[in-house]
């Protein structure tokens, strides 16, 4: 069978799965749709919590990017998964005793304001569809290389199962659907990373073989030979980085304080039964987002050795273009590879510095390394359908958030109390559908900048929502004027230099231009520190909380008595 | 709330504390310590094919993430337990 029939295959069987699960797992009520009832074990929440968070851009994107520019990677990968510590040991068990749906609720109440609980909801809407876009887009790629059906055909029909499961399902249905597609995606990204170290260095675990010796007899270490190659080829050596120590610091502070601020992962920990469970459930959540995460920089280096050698070929003199391998001619026709021939010896060659002849899109390593390392056609297609568990699982968690927020946070908090149970879930519903045909439009017609998008996605919940929660949490002083003065500091200096350096004044955006040579993806550690300052200021202006806050905030801070998460 | 004496609220509250930091300074040293700020001098020691810093920034520091995850979560178990604040089994 070839690679096309194997993908139709297996993602259709994928697809069924999850169909028959949400079928399985309908949602009666808000509470079931909202937080699942609360009854979600504390290993299947951590499966699922990893579904929802490692999106289409970490299977994809994430170990290309390391690929190409080695150590500077590292922020991501201790920034994605560090940020769990702090959510695992500063937020989960206190919000899981507080025991309401979602963050604005939180913000809302403990800050007894019905604007900080407003510039909540906004925060969050904005966070999810930033990140919803992306998704779609991911699985759109997904099905074009692989199905060879146009992007708008892809797009829809990822939609449509989504519909299915997320609006049907809630939460409950999310849930147990995300811990099945946690096992499609695990199960695609290992095989290949397996077999590949076998091949490579003769060892079958991954993150030991990167570490190890090159299996061809010579016995030079795999990174040595990297660095090596690196720095002949004119690039900067892998182990080492290029942006300054500084700038790496500020990023990957960013993206922790991001992760745990994060209004679709927070709400997970609000699905399960007690407040032990909370912290035994962020726990979990790290083991399977670690096993992919170190598996990740592994695949890196993997596919950059054997990139370099399948364009230069093994003596280095570059490979004749008529016999380059298929996968190059195959990921040419999308247009994310290209080669021009510049000293016209017909021969490709890659390079860091005047000598290169190759454009290649970062996007394309994991998909393309099973080519690249000429694995059988079911572990590729594997790929694909791994590739599309993980951008829906991540969807389907952000649309209930949106949808959440509206129904929950917007009109039964806000706008209309008076609604039924019956029809707030309907509104959930309505909101969820909505939201689907805004994210299809968005995947079909993607601002050209999703990147940049998800850079200010992190800076702004670094920015707004962190600060707020963990002093609700550990500051009992803490008054609803200090909040909202910090969260609005927060985000209008995180986005107005984002803005400032994406968008409108790109041609600036240079170390040299950078505020204490921070770039705009580090940018969100800054605005949590003025955010911090803020609310401290205006808390000395203004009368600390009341004093039925400050026993709300005291009883978060022990464990007993959590009961369910309560229906209003 | 539960406790015996408002006295033993605010111990559980302190020790609670002192285990949180105590694992935060953890965090930060084998992340933003050795993986960031100290990396060039952990580059010069070679362990197995790695470079000792560039190894905590992309695996190091991830398992021990999550190592202090579940040695928080018995802790904290231990702690619920000794001041008998722990939820009821259902």
């Amino acid at each position: 069978m070839g690679i096309q029939t194997w993908t139709f295959l297996l993602v259709g069987l994928s697809f069924a799965l999850y169909i028959g699960i949400a079928i399985w797992a309908r949602a009666g009520s808000t509470k079931e749709f909202y937080v699942a009832g609360g009854g979600v074990p504390p290993v299947a929440n951590g499966m699922a919590t990893a579904a929802d968070w490692m999106s289409a851009a970490s299977f994809i994107s994430m170990a290309g990017l390391i690929s190409f520019i080695g150590y500077d990677g590292s922020v991501y990968l201790m920034g994605w998964t560090g940020g769990y510590v702090l959510l695992a040991l500063c937020l989960a068990p206190y919000l899981r005793k507080f025991g309401k749906f979602t963050v604005p609720d939180f913000i809302g109440d403990r800050y007894y304001s019905q604007t900080a609980r407003t510039v909540a909801v906004i925060c969050a809407i904005f966070v999810s569809f930033t990140y919803v876009a992306g998704q779609m887009r991911g699985v759109g790629v997904v099905f074009s290389r692989f199905l060879e059906v146009d992007i708008v055909t892809g797009v829809l029909l990822g939609m449509c199962v989504v519909f299915f499961y997320a609006v049907l399902g809630g939460m409950k249905g999310i849930t147990y659907t995300q811990v099945a597609q946690y096992c499609v995606l695990i199960f695609a990204y290992l095989v290949p990373a397996i077999f590949i170290s076998v091949m490579m260095t003769g060892n079958p675990v991954p993150q030991l073989g990167f570490g190890g010796t090159l299996a061809d007899g010579s016995g030079v270490y795999l990174m040595d030979k990297l660095n090596g190659l690196s720095t002949e080829l004119g690039f900067n050596e892998y182990t080492s980085g290029t942006k300054s120590t500084i700038d790496v610091f500020f990023i990957t502070f960013a993206l922790m304080v991001g992760t745990a601020g994060l209004p679709h992962v927070i709400v997970r920990f609000f699905t399960v039964p007690k407040v032990s469970d909370a912290r035994l459930s962020a726990g979990w959540a790290l083991v399977f987002i670690a096993i992919l995460y170190t598996t990740a920089p592994a695949i890196a280096s993997f596919a950059r050795v054997n990139m370099i050698e399948t364009i230069n070929g093994p003596e280095g003199q570059g490979v004749a273009y008529e016999q380059a391998p298929g996968w190059i001619k195959n990921w040419e026709q999308t247009g994310l590879i290209g080669w021009e021939d510049k000293n016209d010896d017909g021969r490709m060659f890659y390079a860091g510095d005047e000598r290169n002849e190759m454009a290649i899109d970062r996007d394309i390593i994991v998909m393309a390394n099973p080519e690249i390392a000429k694995l059988p056609a079911w572990v590729i297609a594997l790929v694909a359908a791994g590739g599309v568990a993980a951008a829906l699982s991540t969807s389907a968690g952000l649309l209930l958030v949106i949808s959440t927020s509206i129904s929950h946070d917007l009109l039964k908090r806000n706008l209309m109390p008076n609604i039924t149970d019956k029809q707030e879930l309907l509104y959930a519903r309505i909101a969820a559908a909505c939201g689907i045909a805004v994210a299809a439009y968005l995947g079909i017609n993607p601002p050209g900048f999703v990147a940049e998008v998800v850079a200010f996605a992190f800076g702004l919940a670094a920015s707004s929502f962190f600060p707020a929660i963990i002093l609700g949490i550990f500051y009992k002083k803490m008054n609803k004027e200090g909040a909202i003065a910090g969260m609005l500091t927060g985000i209008t200096f995180t986005a107005a230099y984002i803005v400032y350096f994406k968008f409108i004044n790109p041609a600036a955006n240079t170390p040299d231009n950078w505020w204490l040579g921070v770039s705009p993806e580090g940018i969100g550690t800054l605005g949590m520190i003025f955010n911090f300052v803020v609310a401290f200021i205006a808390l000395k202006l203004t009368r600390e909380a009341p004093d039925h806050i400050k026993e709300l905030v005291e009883s978060l801070r022990y464990p007993k008595g959590a009961g369910q998460a309560q229906d209003h | 709330m539960s406790f015996e004496t408002n006295e033993h609220a605010q111990a559980y509250w302190k020790e609670n504390l002192r285990l949180l930091i105590t694992l935060l300074v953890i965090w930060f040293t084998v992340s933003f310590g050795f993986g960031i700020l100290l990396v060039e001098q952990l580059n010069n020691i070679q362990l197995f094919g790695f470079k000792l810093g560039f190894w905590f920034a992309q695996q190091g520091s991830i398992y021990v993430f999550v190592v202090l995850i579940f040695v928080y979560v018995l802790k904290m178990r231990a702690l619920d337990r000794k001041y008998n604040v722990q939820e009821d089994e259902e």
